[in-house]
């Protein structure tokens, strides 16, 4: 089974989501869903300043496989995109709950996070 | 239940990736497909491609047979040993398979077939074999490596027996060898210098341990799609199947036009076909841009009518960047766009090659 920390939260379709406190959340793809991809070896990013919402498209993670949309677990302003990832896309399969994150949202709502999976919940929705 | 090679095992213990390949459990990777990747383009790796199926034909007959039923003229094998890459056309001139044939000996071929199309290839070489004194007879009892890469050679070498070894020394390239239990073929679909070893089943894994135990990597499926497209070699079932000609799928030069009187299955069709001029062609497609290309994505030209579609794309890890191979109507040159989630994304169209023996060959069209 692939590694799922409990203190974040997850969407069923393999986003995972991480309250930094003072409403801002940072979001990322799971281990599993990396492993699932194969190597990572392009991502497109929403822009600072854009708006996410919720349960909605924000991005696209590319492998050599297949494509696959990114979805916002939260909705909110975009603060900041991990820059690094446009160079060294591969971070993602190397450490998809750290340097390998995508991108941070000031929350408009903080409390949509606890509508979100947790790591048990998750690990069912995925099937593991 | 899906088939299995004698290497299932053998690829589980390495951790492999098992997706279903034309109904068979293949290895799609290790680990990292662009690690293995570089490892063919930069040294050697060793591919499980026992999913191929080998069918050899025996018989007085053999050769008009073959010489009616392939595209290529296999009277042009002159020596034992020798092979051809050939199509298997059916009568509308469209591709039933692609595949090698060896002249194996006297008055004997082998022939080496894709995995999805074997059981109805066979179908069809014995129905075409009625009027022909032929023996055809499919070979489960044998496994295939692929060893490829710059290194391949010497590795196997390394693994081989005196006489082996001997033969892989002399042997040119597109031409085997059987020595002993090993039938060795110097072809390959990466790109790379290498050999192809048919070999009986149960002395597979043994083979298998070795080359690793010399430092030869594990490639999966994943690896071989991405090595094969970089060297512009076509994919039977995405590049072209019963519906496209030849002409359309970059293959008319392994079509053998004389003698003029050599009545092989699909050449009415291919000749009023060619004389009318083919209104498609196969194109290389290179995408400096950031993103992927990816099968079924449409491929416009300004100023061109139609528009045509790729049908290979992927990232390539050689170069960097995405490639493709597309269909698409013949006037398209220079630039074109390709359409990637409703953006229009600006590609080169080039000639079908994009990289041999580990360097970058990507021409303009």
């Amino acid at each position: 089974m692939s590694e799922l920390p409990s203190e974040l939260r997850y969407l069923e379709t393999h986003e995972w989501v991480r309250n930094e406190g003072e409403g801002i959340a940072t979001i990322g793809i799971t281990d599993h869903a990396q492993d699932a991809l194969g190597d990572v070896v392009y991502v497109e990013l929403p822009e600072v300043g854009s708006t996410v919402n919720a349960g909605e498209e924000a991005g696209v993670v590319e492998s050599v496989k297949a494509a696959s949309d990114i979805f916002s677990p939260v909705t909110g302003e975009v603060i900041a995109i991990n820059e690094a990832l446009e160079d060294a896309p591969e971070t993602i399969n190397d450490s998809p709950y750290g340097d390998g994150w995508f991108f941070k949202v000031k929350m408009a709502d903080p409390a949509e996070l606890d509508g979100l999976l947790d790591a048990d919940g998750y690990r069912e929705a995925a099937g593991e | 239940m899906a088939k299995r090679t004698p290497l299932y095992d053998a690829h589980l213990k390495l951790g492999a990736k098992i997706v279903d390949f034309g109904g068979w459990d293949m290895p799609l990777h290790y680990g990292s497909q662009v690690e293995e990747h570089h490892q063919v383009r930069r040294h050697a790796g060793v591919f499980d491609v026992s999913h191929m199926a080998v069918v050899d034909i025996a018989g007085s007959d053999s050769l008009p047979f073959l010489r009616h039923v392939l595209a290529s003229d296999v009277d042009r094998l002159k020596t034992i040993g020798k092979a051809q890459y050939s199509l298997m056309l059916n009568p509308r001139g469209g591709v039933k398979d692609d595949l090698i044939v060896y002249l194996a000996g006297e008055s004997r071929y082998r022939l080496v077939i894709n995995c999805g199309t074997a059981a109805a290839d066979v179908e069809w070489l014995r129905e075409q074999s009625c009027a022909f004194g032929v023996d055809i007879a499919p070979r489960p009892d044998l496994a295939i490596l692929a060893i490829q890469g710059p290194e391949a050679l010497a590795r196997v070498r390394a693994v081989a027996c005196a006489e082996a070894g001997a033969a892989i020394d002399t042997l040119s390239p597109f031409s085997a060898a059987q020595v002993g239990t090993w039938f060795i073929a110097r072809t390959g679909y990466t790109g790379e210098d290498g050999v192809e070893i048919i070999l009986p089943a149960e002395k597979a894994v043994d083979l298998w341990q070795r080359l690793l135990a010399v430092g030869v990597a594990p490639v999966g499926l994943g690896a071989r799609d991405t090595l094969r497209l970089e060297a512009g070699m076509n994919l039977y079932g995405s590049d072209m199947d019963e519906t496209t000609s030849p002409l359309t799928a970059n293959l008319g030069w392994t079509i053998a036009w004389q003698p003029q009187d050599r009545d092989f299955i699909g050449r009415a069709a291919l000749e009023s076909e060619r004389q009318a001029g083919p209104r498609q062609k196969l194109v290389g497609l290179v995408m400096e841009a950031r993103g992927v290309l990816r099968a079924h994505q449409t491929v416009t030209c300004d100023g061109v009518a139609g528009q045509g579609e790729i049908t290979s794309g992927t990232f390539s890890p050689t170069l960097g960047y995405s490639i493709a191979l597309a269909r698409v109507p013949v006037a398209f040159e220079g630039t074109a766009q390709v359409d990637i989630r409703g953006r229009q994304v600006p590609v080169t169209i080039v000639k079908p090659c994009f990289v041999r023996h580990g360097q970058a060959v990507v021409n303009q069209e």
